[in-house]
């Protein structure tokens, strides 16, 4: 193809946007309104994952040990312990260093009237898991080691954050079909509507002995641009939304910020942004490129 | 002379010719075919009248030559390209060798008189060095040298079908085929779209004309073909419009 074709079909291509002024507006209406839900939902979805493996990482299984055990039966008992894959990080508190967090957390004040440790049995490990749903496996392997008195659980049940992550799932893969399946009825509408003034466009182009790739060029152009106008357009917004809803969560609810950690927006547009303008340009490339095809046949 | 049905000029081969049909059949739906088993020949260089009832198939004709349609029996073969035979890709090439004008003559609204001639060449992938040669040449051809910068809307009818005509031409097609050019026209406008087509075939381009204009047809004096019921009844050199009954 001439370099001097290319750029008639792209020229063409952008001089469509601007001849049919409210069919690329609809157009960029419909693919915004599209990937603005989209862009809601993937920013709520990902902070809800985010504080979900928050809440997972912070979750830990104590293991109590015997009073008086020696040093190398607690190192040897954390080597058991390191050596699961379940488990991603031991703690060794001694129970001296046990009862000084115990009064601090109480508020105590000064320790030292006690001639004796009231809490000599509580020396434990504190052990922390990759991967929640293997809690209650590796609380039965505990209980079965020499030396573990006890073992305590988390207050957040392991189950419970499980399930959550499992509804979470379920809901993702639901509100993205929804969404997929209203933004193609949507976009197959608009298209329809701009079909009358290019039908006699295209038809007068395969008369005269157009081949199908320059017939379709211009359009197909105009509807990439289309798709990366539409594209942006909700990712400003979202933008916007996500920093003015994480403000307002924090200073509405302070005493839930250490629960709701919200991911920094950046964070959530490494992905989202390049995932938007995909789609955005899948779109209208999709769009265009079918509703040519439709009238090619000539 | 006056014949029905099938002619072959004397001395013409097949693939000289400009146009063949033999036995050709287009059905749309079951029921009356529009096209029943007709047979023409048109040799290079032709200037040929087509006439009939409002019906009677000549536009489902021009479709056929034009590969819009495809014949439901028959043979149509246009430049020595058998038509029936071509791929979808191999379309476009082909039509680039015919040049087509319609009554409503099916100009690009939102551009000007020079890129709607000029979108021809651009189609065909001309330098545009060349299409700022063509394109104001053929202008003058059709006599709009000096509207080249109008819209189709800013136009008479016997205007934009110049215009219509000037981007059928600009390429240089072997054959013009011009279905009720001047169905929109008055009088005068009829007359100057009719000689240009007469100049046009005078310097060797083979044109076919639909048409209705009784008075032009009788006045020209050229081959004429009357199609009945999708049936050629009548093909006449130097002939007139047949009156019904
Ligand atoms: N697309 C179509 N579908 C079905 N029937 C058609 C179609 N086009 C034309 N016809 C029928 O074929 C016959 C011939 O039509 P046409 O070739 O347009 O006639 P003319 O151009 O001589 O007026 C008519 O009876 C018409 O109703
Ligand atoms: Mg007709």
């Amino acid at each position: 193809m001439r370099i001097n074709t290319l750029f008639y079909c792209i020229w063409q291509g952008i001089r469509n946007i601007f001849k049919n002024k409210w069919f690329t507006l609809a157009s960029v209406a419909t693919i915004s309104a599209c990937l603005f839900l989209f862009g809601l939902f993937y920013s709520i979805l990902t902070n809800f994952q985010h504080m979900v493996r928050n809440a997972e990482q912070g979750l830990c299984v104590s293991a109590l040990l015997d009073a008086g055990m020696s040093d190398e039966r607690v190192a040897e008992i954390r080597g058991m312990i390191v050596l699961r894959t379940e488990v991603s990080q031991v703690e060794y508190v001694s129970a001296e260093e046990t009862w000084m967090q115990f009064a601090e957390e109480n508020n105590f004040g000064d320790i030292s009237i006690f001639t004796e440790n009231p809490l000599e049995d509580c020396a434990h490990f504190d052990i922390y898991l990759n991967d929640v749903s293997m809690q209650s496996t590796l609380v039965s392997y505990l209980e079965s080691i020499e030396g573990v008195r006890k073992v305590n659980q988390s207050f957040l049940t392991a189950q419970a954050l499980t399930g959550v992550n499992a509804i979470i799932g379920y809901v993702s893969i639901g509100i993205i079909v929804i969404l997929f399946l209203v933004s193609i009825f949507l976009i197959s509408n608009t298209v329809s509507i701009g079909i009358s003034v290019r039908k006699e466009e295209i038809q007068i182009m395969k008369y005269i002995g157009a081949t199908d790739f320059f017939t379709r060029a211009p359009f197909v152009i105009e509807g990439m641009v289309i798709g990366v106008i539409g594209s942006f357009i909700p990712l400003i917004g979202v933008y916007f939304i996500y920093n003015e809803a994480m403000m307002y969560v924090v200073k509405r609810f302070p005493s839930l910020s250490q629960l709701l950690a919200f991911l920094p927006v950046e964070t959530v547009f490494t992905n989202l942004v390049p995932v938007c303008i995909g789609l955005g340009v899948g779109i209208g490339f999709i769009g265009s490129f079918t509703t040519v095809r439709k009238h090619l046949s000539v | 002379m006056k014949t029905t049905g099938t002619r072959r000029r004397a001395g013409s081969v097949i693939s000289d010719m400009a146009i063949v049909m033999e036995h050709v059949s287009k059905s749309y739906t079951q029921g009356v075919p529009a096209l029943n088993d007709v047979t023409l020949h048109i040799n290079k260089g032709e200037f040929v009248f087509i006439v009939g009832d409002s019906g009677s198939g000549k536009s489902t004709l021009i479709k056929l030559l034009l590969r819009e349609l495809l014949p439901t029996s028959g043979r149509v073969i246009v430049n020595g390209t058998d038509v029936i035979r071509l791929r979808r890709r191999q379309i476009p090439k082909f039509r680039r060798s015919l040049g087509v004008v319609f009554q409503d003559f099916r100009l690009l609204k939102d551009r000007n008189v020079y890129e709607n001639v000029a979108f021809a060449q651009r189609i065909i992938q001309k330098p545009n060095r060349e299409i700022r040669k063509n394109v104001p040449s053929i202008l003058s051809t059709v006599g709009l040298a000096g509207k080249y910068k109008a819209r189709p809307k800013q136009l008479s009818g016997g205007e934009q079908q110049r215009v219509a005509l000037a981007r059928a031409l600009v390429n240089k097609p072997q054959i013009l085929l011009a279905d009720e050019p001047t169905g929109n026209l008055d009088p005068k406008n009829s007359w100057d779209i009719m000689n240009l087509l007469e100049k046009i075939n005078n310097n060797g381009t083979t044109v076919l004309v639909v048409t209705h204009n009784r008075e032009i047809v009788n006045a020209m004096q050229k081959r004429v073909i009357t199609m009945k019921k999708g049936i050629i009844v009548s093909d006449e050199e130097k002939g007139g419009y047949i009156d019904e009954d």
